[in-house]
């Protein structure tokens, strides 16, 4: 038997080597660093760690077109710019996870033993946070450029088992964080199987786990049709769960309710780009050509998620439910991007996710701040009057809301609008429709959280809203900056886009 | 077209200086007024600058643009945001930065005992930012930017002492009045847009030539709406007094020197839409002329210092439409007079507030009186603007107001004699009202309250009314020496052939004097002779009282706008709660319920989740059969 000696494309792959070494060194440092360096070491290197790989990703940006490792990676210009988003947000991300205030003490402690309040007590915070965020954030790196099913799997469980660690940490309300947990980890299992299903029957379709060769069984048609639509079917099912589309998505508002709210911010908006890059990347190239069987498919699925999403967010008292449905209802808009399959349905995805992206993480940092003594307070009706008493926080917020609902003058608008013309342009009126509707339902509970900060009075129960951290008000004041300046000023970043979004297949 | 990329500084200091201001909060309370006077002075440096380049290049190089960016590129629709500087909006620059500049110092000492004056130099740079862009923007887009701007200013600044129920009121009434005019430049660059397709100055220039009379005529009037509003011209005029409630340095700035021009400038700045467009510009003079008569009448029988000079301001830019309306020939002496009033009518407010501060805030003339001996150089400095508003020769009105007379009778047959009968009379009244101010101000005997203590206002008040009044002598001369602003302006504006002249300069000049005289004479006899009651007679003629009630404007508005008005929001109301309320709280309603019915999908049991993807996945299963 022969083997060949693998050939790594160093280069192309070093933000994702840096981040796993930034990983690895963490892990060190939670070993053997003093308690009272342990949090600014991580901190620094978790930040370096992802600085850096934003750096050579930039660096990296105009050597496109190659593959590297084997042909199990591709770097064009939609990886690099899924990349460089998913590093910007998890920055802003790791921003808020700094505050150890949403972490547990020791993890491994059963909530409420002797233990965990010995833990609490010495001041012996763990931050094994850190590392699971690297490694989290490498999977999500590797997630939308893998070429081929093998990687495109390993990514995923990289991305994920990390997650379900992350969602189980939170300080307050112990069981239902580490509940979550659990759920999100048994269903994500279970979806996983799905997907490793749908692998298989496309491997028994094409004789291929290379996106490449898939498509060429595509464009060829040479093998059993119905092995093709279960293997998409499937693997869909694996990949719309991690985007939380209905009816893959009843995880979602458990898991982002349970979660550490910095967690929840992380996992928002960086899962959601590294997802939905994969997702554009497999059928933007190796399905592309076998449009007839998907698209119906994910038309009725695009829709449902939006409708459900947006009718059942105003159902919701808990501003964090309400945010997951609302990141449902988004999956759904983001779906109509990837049923265009057209050059600007691929570039107003791209915008739509780092635009989204960014304001989830703002608009998850409010949340962290408004508390009480218990905690923070997620009851809407307790954030009555916010406007009155934290002007700026509940101006910061409301920013956010607005983007969500795609105001005008918000980054929010500039994404609904192009990743609707684009679908409209490629014939898929009928999702356009049910996108628009939906917006329109989805902007009454946004606009219902604004009127209900400003214009209603005060409830005097101990709320308050804690000054921001420096790192905190950064992430926040950097969010809005993006939201208003993608909203104002587009132009340099859509050409950006524009410049650097083309697959090669 | 020469580029630079300095233009960008002239808005962009005072706009920081806006943004620091309001960003610092209490802690710039130190600092903060003076911080926003270097802001405003290096934005003059900066204009100085320019001028001193522009000076140095030929005819045709002169103005300068810069891009900014690409602002908004939706399909054939392309406007940059771009600065255009050229002799026309230089002029414009260095009244707003150097008059702004000498305002915010006055201020310094006028405000030294509110303790909001760091955010009274916040909205005074926010101003000269948006000011600046209004008079640099390079399309009607970005000119309605800072169009909107000044507005925003003026309210803040009109309303700044908002604890009074009273200015918060006038505040309002300047906003929705100035949005009626607003909404006719917004209809103009659409009228533009969809006719002419782009709404840049040259752009527009360019395609003039070629587009039907019509268009441009809609054009037109839309932005003579638009100048009616912000110049408080006939017949949105109104809001001018009341918007007086603003401290003294906001009305000589705002409401004098330079906000209230900006209609004047639009106009000039379109010359190339109303020199194509005879009705819109016949229009413009109509305009000009009512609101010069309309002003003056009601500057005769205002016994608040302030709104005296208001009304007088109203009739001066009256003046300075009537003279754009006359197309090429009157641009320049527009122009001219814009400048010189800058100057006469600013020292003449800061000289209000010299007056207001030395009298604990009365501005009733009736309790004024004597002050000559006790405020020498708020007298002397007050007297120069006199002098200049009059048009007595050297003083600058002469030479601009003059120009504006006697094109007026040149501009041919019955137009021309009407509109230079209705000029000089205007100067008549205005010699008239203007001395009853000095008289009752400054000289008889005193009428003051007991409290009254008059004294001169310190060096940092003066010294800018003393600056102002060197102006108010010397611009009109400097300004129309061997016709230097007119050549300097004429390549702006289409050339214009030989026209006849009805009346010789030298005859204008002996008309307007005489009848500035006859002005002056008549305010002698009825004020100086006769004591003046310290409060206002009752029993006086119709006209007077019409007068009093700014010759039923308010009245005239509440009739014909208001109470239509009010009759149709009521309406409306009726419908929107009961149709369109209805039927989104329906809809609402309905959403909230089958939100709540999904909900429940909602059970918190793993197994509920799971199965729930299983049955997903097996409808997918189930649909390929349907594919296939």
């Amino acid at each position: 038997m022969e083997f060949t000696t693998p050939v790594l494309n160093y280069t192309l792959l070093s933000p994702i080597l840096i981040l796993l070494g930034a990983a690895l060194i963490t892990v060190l440092v939670e070993a053997f660093v003093s308690k009272a360096l342990r949090p600014i070491t991580q901190l620094s290197i978790t930040l370096g760690g992802l600085v850096l790989a934003l750096v050579q990703v930039w660096r990296i940006r105009n050597e496109q077109s190659m593959t590297a490792a084997m042909g199990s990676v591709i770097i064009d210009g939609p990886a690099v710019l899924m990349q460089a988003s998913i590093l910007i947000i998890s920055i802003i991300s790791v921003f808020l996870i700094a505050d150890t205030e949403h972490f547990t003490a020791l993890a491994a402690s059963l909530p409420g033993s002797d233990e965990e309040r010995q833990a609490v007590q010495s001041g012996n915070q763990v931050t094994e946070v850190y590392p699971l965020t690297l490694f989290a954030v490498s999977g999500m790196l590797l997630f939308p450029i893998s070429s081929d099913l093998i990687t495109l799997f390993v990514a995923l469980e990289m991305l994920s088992l990390p997650l379900y660690l992350m969602a189980g940490l939170s300080r307050r309300r112990r069981l239902a964080s580490q509940e979550s947990a659990l759920k999100y980890f048994l269903l994500g299992a279970f979806s996983s199987a799905f997907f490793l299903f749908g692998a298989a029957f496309l491997y028994g379709y094409s004789a291929s786990v290379t996106f490449a060769g898939i498509r060429d069984a595509v464009v060829g048609s040479g093998g059993n049709d119905v092995f093709l639509l279960i293997g998409i079917s499937f693997l869909s099912v694996g990949l719309l769960f991690k985007v939380g589309a209905v009816p893959f998505h009843a995880w979602s508002p458990d898991v982002y309710q349970g979660s550490p709210t910095p967690v929840t911010a992380f996992m928002a908006a960086a899962t959601k780009v590294a997802a939905f890059g994969a997702m554009l990347r497999i059928y933007y190239t190796s399905f592309a050509n076998a449009q007839w069987s998907w698209t119906p498919m994910l038309t009725v699925i695009a829709i449902v998620t939006m409708v459900f999403g947006s009718l059942v967010a105003i159902a919701q008292r808990d501003v964090k439910r309400m945010l997951a449905y609302s990141s449902i209802a988004h999956a759904g808009f983001l779906l109509t991007g990837v049923i265009a399959l057209n050059k600007a349905g691929l570039e107003a995805s791209i915008f739509y996710l780092f635009a989204y992206g960014i304001a989830t993480v703002g608009g998850f940092a409010i949340v962290t701040l408004v508390r009480d003594a218990a905690g923070e307070v997620t009851d809407l009706n307790r954030w009555k009057g916010l406007g009155k008493r934290s002007p700026w926080v509940a101006t910061a917020f409301a920013g956010f809301l607005l983007s969500f609902a795609g105001i005008p003058l918000t980054s929010g608008f500039i994404g609904k609008f192009s990743i609707f013309s684009a679908a409209y342009e490629s014939g898929a009126k009928s999702v356009v429709i049910a996108g628009v509707l939906s917006s329109a339902i989805a902007a009454f509970f946004y606009i219902r959280v604004i009127v209900l900060m400003f214009f209603t009075d005060p409830v005097e129960d101990g709320t308050s809203v804690e000054i921001p951290s420096a790192l905190t008000s950064l992430s926040v004041i950097f969010a809005m900056v993006v939201t208003i300046a993608l909203g104002v000023f587009p132009a340099p970043v859509l050409n950006l886009i524009s410049d650097l979004a083309t697959f090669i297949r | 077209m020469t580029t630079s990329n300095s233009l960008v500084y002239l808005i962009a200091l005072p706009l920081l200086g806006a943004t620091i201001l309001l960003l610092a909060g209490r802690r710039a309370d130190k600092w903060g007024h003076i911080l926003g006077t270097l802001m405003s002075a290096s934005s003059f440096g900066v204009g100085l600058y320019q001028l001193s380049q522009m000076l140095g290049r030929s005819n045709e190089a002169r103005p300068v643009t810069q891009k900014l960016f690409e602002w908004i590129s939706v399909g054939t629709f392309n406007v940059d945001a771009g600065l255009l500087l050229d002799q026309l909006s230089i002029c414009f620059v260095l009244l707003i930065t150097g008059v702004g500049t000498l305002i915010h110092i006055y201020s310094i000492s006028y405000m030294s005992h509110d303790h909001d004056r760091r955010r009274f130099f916040a909205y005074l740079n926010l101003f000269i930012a948006a000011m600046l862009l209004l008079v640099l923007g390079n399309s009607y887009l970005n000119l309605y930017v800072g169009w909107e701007g000044v507005g925003l200013a003026s309210y803040l600044l009109i309303g700044f002492w908002n604890q009074k129920p009273a200015y918060a009121t006038a505040s309002k009434k300047a906003f929705v009045m100035n949005r009626i005019g607003d909404m006719g430049l917004s209809f103009a660059i659409m009228i533009a847009f969809a006719t002419i397709g782009t709404v840049s100055f040259e752009g527009i220039k360019e395609h003039a030539h070629h587009t039907s009379t019509g268009a441009l005529t809609a054009i037109g009037i839309m932005l003579l709406v638009a100048a009616t509003g912000k110049s408080a011209q006939f017949p949105l005029q109104a809001w001018l007094g009341d918007a007086m409630a603003g401290p003294t340095p906001v009305s000589a700035l705002i409401h004098a020197a330079t906000m209230v021009i900006a209609g004047v400038y639009l106009i000039t700045r379109s010359n190339f839409i109303f020199d194509a467009a005879p009705t819109a510009q016949l229009l413009v003079v109509i305009v000009g002329a009512i609101t010069l008569l309309f002003g003056a009448l009601i500057g005769t029988a205002k016994d608040d210092i302030k709104k005296a000079l208001a009304a007088s301001t109203m009739s001066q830019i009256g003046y300075m439409i009537l003279g754009a309306g006359l197309g090429p020939v009157g641009y320049a002496f527009a122009i001219m007079h814009l400048l010189t009033h800058g100057f006469f009518k600013a020292g003449m407010f800061l000289g209000a507030g010299s007056v207001m501060h030395g009298m604990n805030d009365e501005v009733n003339m009736r309790k004024y009186g004597a002050l000559r001996k006790f405020m020498p150089i708020t007298f002397v400095t007050f007297g120069l603007g006199y002098l200049a508003i009059l048009g007595v020769p050297p003083f600058a009105g002469f030479y601009s107001k003059d120009m504006i007379i006697e094109t007026a009778f040149n501009s041919g047959g019955t137009k021309g004699i009407i509109l230079g009968v209705v000029t000089l009379l205007g100067a008549g009244i205005t010699a008239f009202y203007m001395t009853r101010v000095m008289i009752l101000t400054f000289t008889g005997k005193s009428r003051w309250d007991a409290e009254a203590h008059p004294h001169e206002s310190p060096i940092l008040m003066w010294l800018p009314m003393a600056i102002l009044a060197v102006g108010s002598v010397s611009s009109g001369f400097l300004l129309s020496r061997g016709d230097a602003l007119v050549n300097w302006l004429a390549p702006l504006f289409e050339q214009h052939g030989e026209h006849e002249e009805l009346l010789a300069p030298i005859v204008v000049s002996g008309l307007a004097l005489a009848m500035v005289a006859i002005g002056v004479v008549v305010a002698f006899l009825k004020y100086s002779r006769q004591e003046v009651a310290a409060v206002a007679p009752e029993n006086v003629s119709v006209f007077t009282k019409i007068a009093r009630q700014d010759l039923m404007q308010d009245s005239f508005n509440e009739a014909v706008f208001m109470r239509p008005g009010q009759l149709l929001t009521s309406a409306l109301v009726k419908t929107d709660e009961h149709v369109i309320d209805g039927a989104v709280r329906g809809v609402a309603q309905l959403a909230l319920g089958s939100g709540s019915v999904l909900r429940g999908v909602q059970s918190g049991f793993v197994r509920s989740y799971a199965a729930l993807i299983l049955i997903g996945a097996a409808l997918l299963i189930a649909a390929i059969w349907v594919v296939i």
